[in-house]
């Protein structure tokens, strides 16, 4: 495992596009911290970076990488490996190395201007997200063998979870109005992992109070020591669910 | 020592493998013939688990394959076309191949790579190397490990005549070491001081199994080529499809 | 001007007072002819000064019910052991000067208090610690009293068993000035209180409200500052209101506000300063008042307007970072806004008068949406929310067409 890991990593990295990539993430966090006014606003601008790049990027590279190591897993799938270590070496090799990509792009600089537990939530849901779309993507590009089309299945999967999801909630919301919705509501954030950290980081910014405003049951949930090791517990399950797929899937695979 | 029982594998509609049965041991030399599509690499790529079959079992030393993945730790694999990682030099390649192979006791057979002259150009890229390096690489990494079994799909293919040469010398040696080697190749002539034993695969199936020295008594042909073209024609004219030639 | 009047004749009855009486002066200490707070206060009569000495005084149920002069040298503590009301005063022109009172009673049938003032006019109470008391000062169908420079903190747990610091029931015309109030169940407390002057007092961290008043008309409250109580600041039911220049802090929470107005008619908000609030303004059934030259900034909601809410104006003020300007649950809006800074407006100003040259529309989409469907918050800075809000920006279809500002100021207001 570690052997595979160690030339999945080393492959990673000669590919210059996670090097841009982190350079990408350190100059937004940087610009966002000394362009807006505080550091607060900062941390809101990087938000977005955190909730809709990162996976966006996650997603279509690990894909793309997958793709483009056909003749690598071809190649050791004919040695003496388990099939299981050569895939797990692949997601860990992705994982790791764009995590390390999020934490010197993000991590550094929420470290210098904003080093609290907000921070930390932040950091920490990004790394998360990184994780899960890596898992997620491995699944992906198991779903066909035409790079284009796989490709197309990453972006419409980030779509999904970055917009479509939350357009079905609202949908719901506005459709059942008259019920009383926010245990359902619980429920349904955990059924996407980009929601699930949102309100993970909203509720760890000055936020928190707005939103047990309306929403009792957001607070009494998600701000509870318990709600917050749940929430991650779910993004956990976010990493290893699809994984646990996409390595069945790959365990079948004929090269 | 190896066995297949019933293997059968379809992509999609099309039967590749159709319940094929066969035992192959050591010392053997086996040239798996057949027309293009006839599931030689199909079944070579079974036997390396690089493809799963829909049933049937492949039998290792008496251990089913499926259950432990070390027994490929005895092939040595040449595939027709070598697919490599293209940022990898030819020494990170043969680097991550020792590494994978645990046993750091075995001293790696690295006879072809100096024949070839591969020490040469160690460092390039896999990237930059043309067809017939790419061969001469997949080659060497084949015979690095000493291993029981060799499995070469097209072997000369794409290599120069000398190279080539050189590969038949090493298989010859190899395979008086007693060895188990399975060769699929189109150009027969090659194979005359080879084999011992003759698969012709069609549609999926085994349509026989031979050793040479039956077929060549059969037929009354010196030459495998010819007893082949032989055999072929007699079965051919029995399937009234004449039309087909052999080379 | 009203206020200058009060002011002037508090002076001159004082004045006056003290020219006719002959005093003479008491000594209440261990070391004194009065060992008791109690003898010392039974023996003064009208126009006496009573000083006590430093020590702890383990008395209570006592009553100043005469115009006496009481003062306390170095804090004396009188501590009321739990038992009753400490010190009732009941006298006009009676003064309660320089004392610690700890410990009154507690009781849910009875408001106990630390210093109670009962049917009195012109009484002072000044410079007193109050630590402990359910009710720590408590004004009852009094007037023309002033509670002064008092240091108030108890340590409120829940809203039934704990009182309010500054309890005015049925009185008029105080003045309640630089008191420093914590930890009660309401910082300052009135109910039919008029006329009165509310200045410099600082309520935090009390478990409700920091102040809480109803029908209590005509009251002013200017400089004081609100700061981290449970619910903010709430006040009900009254006409004539002034607020000039207060701060409403840190009121961050479920049910908080910086100050819910209901009912609330004809007053003046003006220059105040709201931040950290979750809601910083929340009226419900508020008429006819002005909201001017305030500062929002870093709030929740700035503010929240109910459809009941008519004819109100909202001018010069300034809103700055926060999370929603202006919420409402209704369509038809009533209320003027003109003038404001709003840190969110991305208009032009062609002709370079400072003025916006397009309106500016504080309530955004998902605001409406919030207000009609509450578990909307999980949608919170989601993208589908940012869009949505950019697309009714450009095509207005669901928030209130009229609640605009047409003359959105271009830089914040200078206040």
């Amino acid at each position: 495992m570690k052997k595979i890991l160690k030339y999945v990593i080393a492959d990673i990295i000669q590919n210059k596009i996670v090097i841009i990539y982190t350079l990408l993430l350190l100059t937004i966090s940087f610009s966002v911290f000394s362009l807006e006014s505080s550091a607060a606003k900062g941390m809101a601008s990087l938000l977005n970076l955190v909730l809709l790049i990162v996976p966006l990027i996650c997603i279509i590279f690990s894909t793309i990488y997958i793709y483009n190591s056909a003749e690598f897993i071809e190649l050791l799938v004919s040695q003496p490996l388990k099939r299981k270590t050569l895939w797990l070496s692949l997601f860990g090799g992705l994982a790791s190395s764009l995590s390390i990509a999020f934490l010197i792009g993000v991590g550094v600089p929420v470290l210098i201007y904003h080093a609290d537990l907000t921070g930390l939530v932040l950091v920490l849901s990004g790394l998360f997200l990184t994780i899960v779309f890596v898992s997620i993507a491995l699944w992906a590009a198991g779903m066909t063998r035409d790079k284009a089309k796989g490709i197309g299945w990453a972006i419409a999967l980030w779509l999904f979870f970055a917009l479509i999801f939350d357009a079905i909630v609202l949908f719901l919301l506005f459709q059942f109005q008259d019920y009383p919705l926010e245990n359902a509501m619980v429920v349904m954030s955990f059924l996407n992992p980009i929601d699930l950290s949102r309100i993970q980081i909203l509720l760890q910014m000055d936020i928190s109070a707005l939103m047990g405003y309306t929403g009792a049951v957001f607070q009494e949930f998600f701000g509870s020591l318990n709600g917050i090791v749940i929430s991650f517990a779910g993004l956990i399950l976010w990493i290893f669910i699809p994984l646990f797929f996409s390595l069945r899937r790959f365990a079948k695979k004929d090269l | 020592m190896i066995e297949l029982k019933n293997i059968s594998k379809k992509f999609g509609k099309l039967t590749v493998l159709n319940s094929v049965s066969t035992r192959f041991e050591e010392g053997e030399c086996i040239a798996l013939l057949g027309p293009n599509g006839c599931g030689k690499t199909t079944m070579i790529k079974t036997i390396l688990g690089m493809v799963v079959p829909d049933s049937g079992s492949i039998i290792f030393e008496g251990r089913e394959v499926n259950k432990d993945w070390r027994y490929r730790e005895d092939i040595g694999y040449m595939p027709q076309i070598g697919r490599y990682p293209e940022n990898m030099t030819i020494s990170h390649l043969i680097q991550m191949m020792k590494d994978i192979r645990k046993d750091e006791s075995v001293i790696p057979d690295e006879e072809l790579i100096r024949s070839f002259g591969l020490n040469e150009i160690i460092h390039k890229k896999m990237r930059t190397l043309s067809g017939g390096t790419t061969q001469k690489v997949s080659a060497a990494l084949a015979f690095m490990f000493h291993p029981k079994v060799l499995i070469l799909d097209e072997p000369t293919a794409g290599l120069d005549p000398i190279a080539s040469l050189k590969l038949k010398e090493k298989i010859i040696k190899e395979k008086e070491k007693g060895k188990l080697i399975l060769i699929t190749s189109h150009i027969l002539s090659e194979l005359d001081d080879l084999v011992t034993k003759i698969v012709y695969m069609n549609d999926g199936r085994f349509l026989f199994e031979k050793p040479i020295e039956d077929l060549k008594e059969e037929t009354g042909e010196e030459k495998l080529s010819r007893a082949i073209a032989r055999i072929m024609q007699s079965r051919l004219t029995q399937f009234t499809q004449p039309q087909i030639q052999l080379a | 001007m009203k206020i200058l009047i009060v002011y002037i004749t508090l002076l001159l009855s004082g004045l006056f007072y003290a020219g006719i009486v002959s005093a003479k002066n008491i000594y209440v200490g261990k070391q004194r002819a009065y060992k008791t707070i109690k003898a010392g206060l039974q023996a003064a009569v009208r126009g006496d000064t009573v000083f006590v000495d430093k020590g702890i005084y383990q008395e209570s149920g006592l009553e100043i019910d005469k115009s006496i002069y009481v003062k306390g040298n170095g804090y004396p503590v009188i501590d009321g052991q739990k038992k009753g009301t400490v010190i009732t005063i009941h006298a006009d022109g009676a003064v309660l000067d320089g004392f610690k009172i700890i410990n009154s009673g507690n009781s849910e049938q009875t408001d106990y208090a630390g210093v109670l003032i009962v049917d009195s006019y012109n009484v002072i109470v000044k410079n007193n610690q109050l630590v402990d008391n359910q009710f720590s000062i408590y004004s009852q169908h009094s007037r023309n009293c002033r509670i002064l420079d008092n240091v108030i903190h108890s340590n409120a747990q829940d809203e039934v068993l704990s009182g309010n610091g500054i309890h005015c029931w049925r009185s008029d015309s105080l003045l309640i000035i630089g008191n420093n109030i914590s930890g009660q169940r309401d910082g300052i407390y009135f109910e039919f209180v008029t006329n009165s002057l509310v200045w410099r007092n600082i309520s935090h961290n009390n478990l409700r409200y920091g102040i809480h008043f109803m029908f209590s008309h005509h009251d002013t409250y200017i400089s004081n500052v609100f700061e981290k109580n449970g619910s903010g600041v709430a006040v009900m039911f009254t006409h004539h209101v002034q607020m000039y220049n207060n701060f409403f802090l840190d009121n961050w929470g479920g049910a908080a506000y910086g100050i819910l107005l209901k009912e609330i008619t004809d007053s003046y908000i003006s220059g105040n300063h709201f931040s950290h609030n979750t809601t910083a303004i929340e009226m419900e059934g508020c008429n006819r008042t002005k909201f001017f030259k305030n500062s929002f900034i870093d709030n929740g909601y700035a503010m929240r307007v109910s459809a009941s809410s008519m004819d109100n104006e909202v001018y010069e003020n300034n809103f700055i970072k926060n999370t929603f300007d202006v919420a409402t649950n209704g369509t038809l809006v009533l209320n003027k806004f003109y003038r404001n800074y709003w840190d969110k407006y991305d208009g032009y100003d062609l002709n370079r008068d400072g003025i916006g040259d397009i309106p500016y529309r504080p309530v955004s989409l998902y605001s409406t949406i919030v207000e009609s469907n509450p578990s909307a918050l999980m949608l919170f800075r989601s993208i589908i929310v940012s869009l949505l809000d950019k697309t009714e920006k450009l095509i207005p279809g669901i928030t209130p067409e009229n609640l605009k500002d047409d003359q959105p100021c271009i830089k914040p207001i200078k206040l």
